[in-house]
């Protein structure tokens, strides 16, 4: 009954077009949305693994896919996928550890998760696919 | 009154544990995996290979994969059971998701020693 009387108290905010999602937020779905993308595109990448490990001639093939404009932003897209899976598991490891749980540090750990993981991304990409 | 909610003893504790393990050898892979690629700078065949053939790098990265999609298993469960309601169709693609995890495990140790 207590508890009923808790759920009876709660402030409701139903308006949909105001609620905006903080950036620990945006990290959060950026992190569960990357992992589907990555498990999706498992396939593709084991692929490529193997074609690149098994033969010389399959290792010159792998590198024309990865050379063509629409591997290449597929791929990018994947490393950005990957660092950004990265750096927030990073995160919620250290929130685990109760570090950072305060909503300042939480905020400010979800901007550092966002650019290190870009800086990353177009420093690999750049030495990888250009 | 018992009002319990009927859940598996601890199978939320051990997969909680488990994606956080795989998770912290995946991030430890991924870290020497770039430092042996940045050292090697491989641009040829055999360059590459040889950075799989190395007894250490095959066990680190088949450990890696098996990783991966242990993790992929139980994130990918997870939105299953978080946006896919009828039962049914949720077994389904768990099912789905198991069996093509399984096979890629599969398909990793033949990518590596059959290389």
């Amino acid at each position: 009954m207590a508890e009923m009387a808790i759920k009876k108290r709660r402030p409701k905010n139903l308006d949909l077009p105001t609620i905006r999602l903080p950036l620990p937020g945006i990290l959060s779905i950026i992190h569960r949305i990357s992992g589907a993308g990555m498990f999706l595109m498992l396939p593709f990448l084991l692929w490529l693994f193997q074609s690149s490990l098994a033969s010389p001639e399959t290792f010159a093939s792998a590198r024309e896919v990865v050379g063509h404009p629409l591997a290449r932003i597929i791929l990018l897209g994947l490393i950005w996928f990957y660092m950004h899976h990265f750096c927030a598991g990073i995160r919620y490891l250290l929130l685990d550890l109760h570090k950072g749980v305060e909503l300042e540090a939480a905020r400010l750990s979800s901007k550092v998760v966002f650019a290190v993981s870009i800086a990353l991304t177009l420093i690999i990409g750049a030495k990888v696919l250009w | 009154m018992v009002n319990r909610i009927l859940v598996g003893a601890h199978y939320g504790l051990k997969d909680w544990v488990i994606q956080r393990a795989t998770a912290i050898i995946m991030a430890v892979y991924t870290v020497i995996f770039l430092v042996v690629v940045g050292a090697v700078g491989p641009d040829s065949f055999e360059a590459w290979r040889g950075i799989f053939a190395n007894g250490f790098m095959k066990f680190a990265s088949f450990l890696f994969l098996v990783s991966v999609f242990y993790h992929a298993w139980i994130g990918v469960r997870d939105i299953w059971m978080d946006y896919v309601k009828p039962d049914g169709l949720r077994l389904l693609m768990m099912i789905a998701t198991a069996a093509v995890l399984v096979g890629y495990a599969g398909w990793a140790v033949q990518i590596l020693w059959r290389m």
